[in-house]
C-alpha cells in the first residue's frame, strides 16, 4: 500500500505527466468535438430532416418491398410455389446486367400492417443464401440450402407463426417458429418480392471502399393458397416503404393463382453506417500520449538511476512493478472514460447537428464505448510500461508500442485488402480497437463491414482480451527481468 | 556517469586546434559520435529489415490480385518509425544524459552542432533507406504481379525517409525530452492520417491530405490515377514542414539554456 502511495505522488508532483494525462483527455474531446463530418440531412428545409425507420427491436431498419396481399382474420394458413427467382443489377445510369443479389428474397410474410417498420414474420427463397425465415428485421434463420422450386408455407396459430419449407410439396419440414407480440388478430398475409442494394469492393492507390447500387428481382409464384381458416382470392399490390430503390419496377401480373412479382429494396437492418464509434476518432492521439505516459513513468527511473532507490525503499521489485502499472493504468482509465463519456454525448449531438444520419446507439453500447476507450487507453498504457521495463529506453519502449497498437489499425484501414485487415485485427493489440465498434454487424444485410467505417472482426470483449493478453505477456516478461537483472 | 566522462575526453581531444572549419569539425565530431553509439548500427538494420519485411508481408497478403500495385511499398510506413527513433536519439540521448552541455562546450556555436547532426542523420538514413526500398522493390516485383519498378516512388520513398528522419531531429530538438519527442512524432505518422481518413467533409479532407506532411510526403509513391497533390509537389510540402521544425528547433536551441 505504501508503495501504491509512493508511486502516486511520484506520478502527479511531476509536472510533465500530469500535463501528459490532460492531454490524454483533451485530444479524445477536441477531436470528437470537432465536427470533422457534414451532411444534409435536416439542411435544406424541414422536407430533408431524416427520420430514421425504428424496428420492433429498436435498431434502425430498412422495410421496402412489394407486397402481394390481403387482411386474413384469425389463425390460418397459406402455401405458395416459388418456381423462379431472377435479377438484374444496376450497372450505370440507364444500363442493367442480369444477376441476382445473394440476398434478394422472394416468399410469405405476415405482417401487422402495410405500416414501415411494423412488426412481421417471414419464409423465403434467396438469391444464394437457401432459404430463409426472418422476423422482426433482426432475426435470420437458415432453412434449407439449395435452389430450385421450392414449396413454401407460413401459419399462423395466436401469436405464434410457424414457417416450412418443402422440396415437392408433400414432405414438409419446419424451418422455425416465433412469437410475434403486438400481432392484431387481422393481419396482413401474402407474397413479398424484394432485392437489396449490392456493393464490391475497390481498390485505388491507397484507398480502398464500395461502389454498389440497387438491384430488381423478379419471382414467379405458381398456386398460392389461403387454407386452415384463412381464405379469399383477392389479392393486391402495395409498394411497402414507398416507390422501390429500381426506378422502373414492373407491375404485378397475376393468373389465377399465379403471380410474377418484381421487387427492389431490403426488409432487414440498416447495414454498415455512420456510428458514434466516428466521435472517438481521436483515441489515436490520445493513445500515444498515454503510451509516452507509461514508457516514461517506469524508464525515467532508470535514466537518473532513481530506479536505486525505489528498490531501496521497496525491496520486493513486483510489488514497485505492480504499483506502477496500477497507478498509471488507473489514471489513464478515468481519463479516458470521462473523455469518451463527454463526446460520445455530446459528439453525436455535434455530428448530428452537422446533418449526419448517425445510426441509432443503444445506451448499453454507449457505456461499453466508454468503458472500452478507458480500458484501450488503460492497457496500452501499462504495455508501454512493460516495455519501458524491458527495454530500459523510453523512446524505443514508445515507439513499439505505437507500432504494435496504431500501426495495424493503420494498415488495415488504408492499404491492405479487407480480408488481410481482419486477420490482422484479430491477433494484434489493435484488436481492442473493436470495443469502440457501436452498432452490429448484420450478415443477412450484404455490405462493406470494414474497420475503416468501425467494424471489428472480432467482439469488443475478446478484442480487449487480445490486448491483455499481449499486457500480460509484456509485464510478465519485465518481472522476470526486473528480478533477475541488476538495475 | 562513466560514459560521460569518456566522451568527454574524446571531444576534447578531437577539438584540440585541429584542422578544417568549424563546421568540418562539427561533421566530424557528430558522426563519430552516432557511428559509435550503441544502438545505431541496430536500427540502421531495423530500418532495412522492417521496411523490407512489411512491404514482402503486405505483397504476399496482396498477391490474390485485389491491392493496388503501390503497396509495393507499404513497408516505409514501419521503417518511418525506426528512422525516428535514430534521430528523435541523435540529439534526445545527449538531452536526457547532460552530454549536451559537453557538446555545447566544445561546440560554443550551437547551430553547426545542428547542422553537423542533421547532415550525419540524413547521410545514415539515405544509406538505410536506399537498401530497404531496393529491397522492398525486389519483394515487389517478385510477389506482386501487377507491379513493376519505377524510378519515381522508389527513389521518392528514400528522400520522403530522409525528410522524415529530419523532421524528427528538429521536433527532438526543439521538444527536449526524447519521450514527447518520440510521441509528437509518431502522432503526425499514425495519428493524424488516421484522423484525415475520417474526416469526411470534402473541402477539409482535401486540405489536410494535400497539406498535412505523411499524406503529402506519401504522395510521391503514388501510381494511382489522378492524386489530390502531384508526387513532387507532395514531397515538397513535407519539405517545407521539415524545415519548419528544424528552424523551430534551431531558433530554440540559439535561444534557450541547454
Amino acid at each position: 500500500m505504501s508503495i501504491l502511495r509512493a508511486e502516486w505522488t511520484k506520478f502527479w508532483t511531476v509536472r510533465g505527466w500530469v500535463l501528459g494525462t490532460v492531454a490524454v483527455a483533451g485530444l479524445i474531446m477536441v477531436f470528437g468535438l470537432a465536427p470533422g463530418m457534414s451532411g444534409s440531412c435536416g439542411k435544406h428545409g424541414p422536407a430533408s430532416e431524416c427520420k430514421p425507420l425504428i424496428g420492433p427491436a429498436g435498431v434502425e431498419v430498412k422495410d421496402g418491398f412489394t407486397f402481394v396481399h390481403q387482411p386474413l382474420s384469425g389463425d390460418g394458413s397459406v402455401t405458395v410455389r416459388v418456381a423462379s427467382l431472377t435479377g438484374e443489377i444496376f450497372a450505370g445510369p440507364g444500363a442493367s446486367r442480369p444477376g441476382l443479389a445473394p440476398w434478394a428474397k422472394a416468399g410469405l410474410m405476415v405482417k401487422s400492417g402495410t405500416t414501415p417498420g411494423s412488426t412481421y414474420a417471414a419464409i423465403m427463397v434467396t438469391g444464394s443464401h437457401g432459404v430463409r425465415m426472418q422476423w422482426d428485421f433482426t432475426h435470420d434463420k437458415a432453412g434449407p440450402s439449395g435452389s430450385g422450386p421450392q414449396w413454401l408455407r407460413l401459419s399462423r396459430a395466436g401469436q405464434t407463426v410457424t414457417a416450412a419449407a418443402s422440396p415437392d410439396g408433400s414432405a414438409w419440414t419446419e424451418v422455425g417458429s416465433t412469437q410475434l407480440t403486438g400481432l392484431p388478430v387481422t393481419a396482413e398475409v401474402g407474397l413479398f418480392v424484394t432485392s437489396p442494394q449490392y456493393s464490391t469492393e475497390f481498390h485505388e492507390g491507397l484507398l480502398n471502399g464500395s461502389q454498389g447500387g440497387p438491384s430488381l428481382a423478379t419471382g414467379t409464384f405458381e398456386q398460392l393458397t389461403a387454407e386452415q381458416g384463412w381464405s379469399g382470392t383477392a389479392w393486391h399490390t402495395d409498394w411497402i416503404g414507398g416507390k422501390p430503390d429500381w426506378s422502373e419496377t414492373p407491375e404485378t401480373e397475376q393468373e389465377g393463382s399465379a403471380f410474377r412479382v418484381a421487387g427492389s429494396g431490403d426488409v432487414g437492418p440498416t447495414g454498415a453506417g455512420v456510428s458514434a464509434t466516428q466521435t472517438l476518432v481521436g483515441t489515436f492521439t490520445a493513445l500515444i500520449a498515454a503510451v509516452v505516459l507509461g514508457a516514461v513513468f517506469m524508464s525515467t527511473e532508470y535514466r537518473r538511476g532513481l530506479i536505486r532507490m525505489t528498490l531501496a525503499a521497496g525491496p520486493r521489485r513486483l510489488h514497485v512493478l505492480a504499483a506502477k502499472a496500477a497507478v498509471v493504468g488507473g489514471v489513464t482509465f478515468v481519463c479516458g472514460v470521462v473523455a469518451a463519456a463527454v463526446v460520445v454525448v455530446f459528439g453525436q449531438r455535434v455530428l448530428r447537428a452537422n446533418g449526419v444520419a448517425l445510426l441509432h446507439t443503444t445506451t448499453l453500447t454507449e457505456v461499453r464505448l466508454m468503458v472500452g476507450t478507458g480500458a484501450l487507453l488503460a492497457f496500452s498504457a501499462v504495455l508501454a510500461l512493460g516495455l519501458g521495463a524491458l527495454l530500459r529506453r523510453s523512446v524505443t519502449a514508445v515507439t513499439v508500442a505505437i507500432v504494435t497498437i496504431v500501426l495495424p489499425y493503420l494498415l488495415a484501414v488504408t492499404v491492405l485488402p479487407v480480408e488481410a485487415a481482419r486477420g490482422l485485427l484479430r491477433f494484434t493489440p489493435a484488436a481492442a480497437f473493436a470495443l469502440q465498434q457501436a452498432v452490429k454487424q448484420y450478415p443477412q444485410v450484404d455490405d462493406l463491414y470494414a474497420p475503416a467505417v468501425g467494424y471489428f472482426p472480432l467482439s469488443p470483449w475478446a478484442g480487449l482480451a487480445v490486448l491483455a493478453g499481449w499486457t500480460v505477456l509484456v509485464l510478465g516478461a519485465a518481472a522476470v527481468l526486473l528480478r533477475r537483472r541488476d538495475v | 556517469m562513466s560514459v560521460d566522462m569518456a566522451e568527454l575526453s574524446k571531444v576534447t581531444v578531437t577539438s584540440r586546434p585541429a584542422p578544417g572549419t568549424t563546421m568540418g569539425r562539427a561533421l566530424r565530431a557528430e558522426w563519430t559520435k552516432l557511428r559509435t553509439s550503441p544502438g545505431t548500427l541496430g536500427l540502421l538494420l531495423a530500418v532495412v529489415a522492417g521496411t523490407t519485411g512489411l512491404s514482402a508481408t503486405v505483397a504476399a497478403a496482396c498477391s490474390g490480385g485485389t491491392c493496388g500495385a503501390d503497396v509495393a511499398l507499404t513497408g516505409v510506413q514501419l521503417g518511418q518509425a525506426v528512422v525516428a527513433i535514430l534521430a528523435v536519439l541523435a540529439i534526445g540521448n545527449e538531452y536526457s544524459t547532460g552530454m549536451f552541455t559537453v557538446t555545447l562546450t566544445a561546440m560554443p556555436r550551437r547551430l553547426p552542432v545542428l547542422v553537423g547532426k542533421a547532415v550525419v542523420v540524413a547521410a545514415m538514413v539515405a544509406a538505410a533507406a536506399a537498401v530497404a526500398v531496393a529491397g522492398s522493390v525486389v519483394a515487389g516485383e517478385i510477389l506482386l504481379p501487377a507491379y513493376h519498378a519505377t524510378f519515381r516512388p522508389a527513389a521518392g520513398s528514400v528522400l520522403y525517409l530522409v525528410l522524415i528522419a529530419l523532421l524528427s531531429l528538429g521536433i527532438a530538438t526543439a521538444v527536449r525530452s526524447p519521450a514527447a519527442a518520440i510521441g509528437t512524432v509518431l502522432t503526425v505518422l499514425y495519428a493524424v492520417p488516421i484522423i484525415v481518413s475520417v474526416v469526411t467533409d470534402p473541402v477539409w479532407h482535401d486540405r489536410f491530405e494535400k497539406y498535412s506532411p505523411v499524406s503529402a510526403g506519401l504522395a510521391v509513391q503514388a501510381t494511382g490515377p489522378d492524386p489530390l497533390i502531384g508526387p513532387w509537389k507532395g514531397l515538397g510540402v513535407l519539405a517545407l514542414w521539415t524545415l519548419a521544425a528544424l528552424l523551430a528547433g534551431a531558433i530554440l536551441l540559439k535561444r534557450r539554456d541547454a
